[in-house]
């Protein structure tokens, strides 16, 4: 996994400017904690290296759309559809149930696999979304607040599980907590100002 | 009592159709001419007499395959070119005038032209069809566009088949206005199609026979065959509505 380069990268939406003149690298295979105060333009530079948004200007290089994964704001997940389910949907190549199986205990979260969406707590959604992020084949997973609604043990078990399965894949993280990115044995490398 | 009873849904919808009933039988009595205001007790006993024979189940036959027919190629097509529209905006463009201005086209207008090119047997299929098409359009093209963007952002991101996208995003959100339109359009079908059969009068169809119980003043005719189609289309509905469910449950789950 290579480096991921922000280079002079601007984005306004209308006449609020959200990022200004960015240039950053991001170290191939590494954790990134992006900080920065509400408001600063963190959930838009993960959507610009997602390729969900275009910059206005500047340039992104050395990220593969078709090895992305991602836990976004929201978990973003299938309602209706079981957890196991909404894992096989990003991850198809996990037919195994034992497999599944296996994760969903690493993750606290040992029965859920055919459980509803729509009956699982806000916190075992949120890891649900987390195993769908780490299964999914990529090389960058993106991470946006992935602790949210977690308690602190919870979250332990969730970022031993999360450190296990990284296998070497870049992980760019925003987050309000310095601890998250510690957690998950990485750096804060950059912060954002409020422009 | 009757605040318990109100409670169930049920049991609220009996008492308040046994409410217009007896309303409709104090009205006969009042009105004392059966070719004015036929009595529910002597509709009932009319439709009864009728479901006894065979003329009854070939004229009911003959309209439901056609009516029901129309209908159900309506929402295929629907379904179809709403996907179409949504998918690409020449398809939207081209449809835009053509179902803007077939949902205001008058049945009488749609009848009167088809029964120029067309035999009357197949009049309530067209007409059937020509009716609901927009409507199921219409609802399913608003719900495609009112997909959650996040959700398909999240297809993008994990790079999602077409396939899956359909049954984990597209068909849960897009079920409650397939259900909604299919709901509208059963009715809809019937009453145009039944209102073509009285103008285009296909021989041994349910409006040929209404059209009988006009020229034969037979007021209990009337209210029987009226009743034996708000019947079926409240069974048909039903039925549609289950198996509409049903289908998206499997495509869900596969």
């Amino acid at each position: 996994m290579g480096d991921i380069v922000l280079s002079g990268v601007y984005k306004a939406f209308g006449d609020k400017r959200v990022l200004e003149n960015l240039s950053h690298t991001f170290e191939g295979g590494k954790v990134h904690g992006v900080m920065g105060p509400s408001g600063c333009g963190k959930t838009t530079l993960l959507h610009i290296l997602l390729g969900l948004l275009k910059p206005d200007a500047g340039t992104v290089s050395g990220i593969d759309l078709n090895a992305l994964s991602a836990v976004f704001q929201e978990d973003r997940l299938c309602e209706r559809l079981g957890a196991g389910a909404n894992i096989r949907l990003a991850a198809p190549h996990l037919r195994e149930k034992s497999a599944l199986k296996a994760l969903f205990d690493e993750m606290g979260l040992g029965g859920a696999e055919k459980t509803p969406v729509y009956e699982l707590s806000g916190g075992m959604k949120r890891r649900v979304a987390l195993l769908r992020a780490l299964t999914a084949a990529s090389e960058l997973i993106v991470m946006d607040e992935p602790f949210t609604g977690l308690d602190d043990a919870i979250k332990e078990t969730a970022a031993a599980c999360i450190r296990r399965h990284l296998d070497g894949r870049t992980v760019i993280l925003v987050t309000h907590s310095e601890g998250d990115v510690f957690l998950l044995g990485g750096t804060v490398g950059l912060t954002l100002p409020l422009l | 009592m009757i605040s318990m009873l109100l409670r169930n849904r049920h049991a609220a919808f009996a008492l308040a159709a046994l409410f217009w009933l007896a309303l409709w039988h104090v009205g006969s009595v009042l009105v004392g001419e059966e070719i004015l205001l036929v009595s529910p007790l002597a509709a009932a006993a009319r439709l009864f007499e009728m479901l006894q024979t065979p003329v009854f189940w070939q004229t009911a036959g003959f309209s439901l395959l056609r009516i029901m027919g129309g209908f159900l190629l309506a929402l295929l097509s629907g379904i179809l070119l709403a996907a179409a529209a949504y998918r690409f905006k020449l398809a939207h463009a081209l449809l835009a005038p053509l179902t803007g201005a077939a949902k205001s086209v008058p049945v009488a207008s749609y009848t009167i032209l088809c029964l120029v090119f067309l035999r009357a047997r197949s009049l309530p299929l067209i007409i059937a069809f020509l009716m609901t098409l927009p409507i199921v359009y219409d609802t399913l093209l608003e719900g495609l566009r009112n997909t959650d963007r996040k959700m398909l952002d999240m297809a993008k991101v994990f790079r999602l088949t077409p396939l899956r996208r359909l049954r984990a995003i597209y068909v849960p959100q897009c079920l409650p206005y397939l259900v909604s339109s299919a709901g509208v359009g059963v009715g809809i079908a019937w009453k145009a199609g039944i209102a073509a059969e009285v103008i285009g009068l296909p021989q041994g169809s349910i409006g040929a026979r209404l059209y009988e119980t006009k020229l034969y003043l037979d007021m209990r005719g009337l209210f029987a065959w009226t009743i034996a189609v708000m019947l079926l289309c409240f069974v048909l509905e039903k039925l549609l509505l289950l198996l509409i469910n049903r289908a998206a449950r499997a495509l869900e789950r596969m």
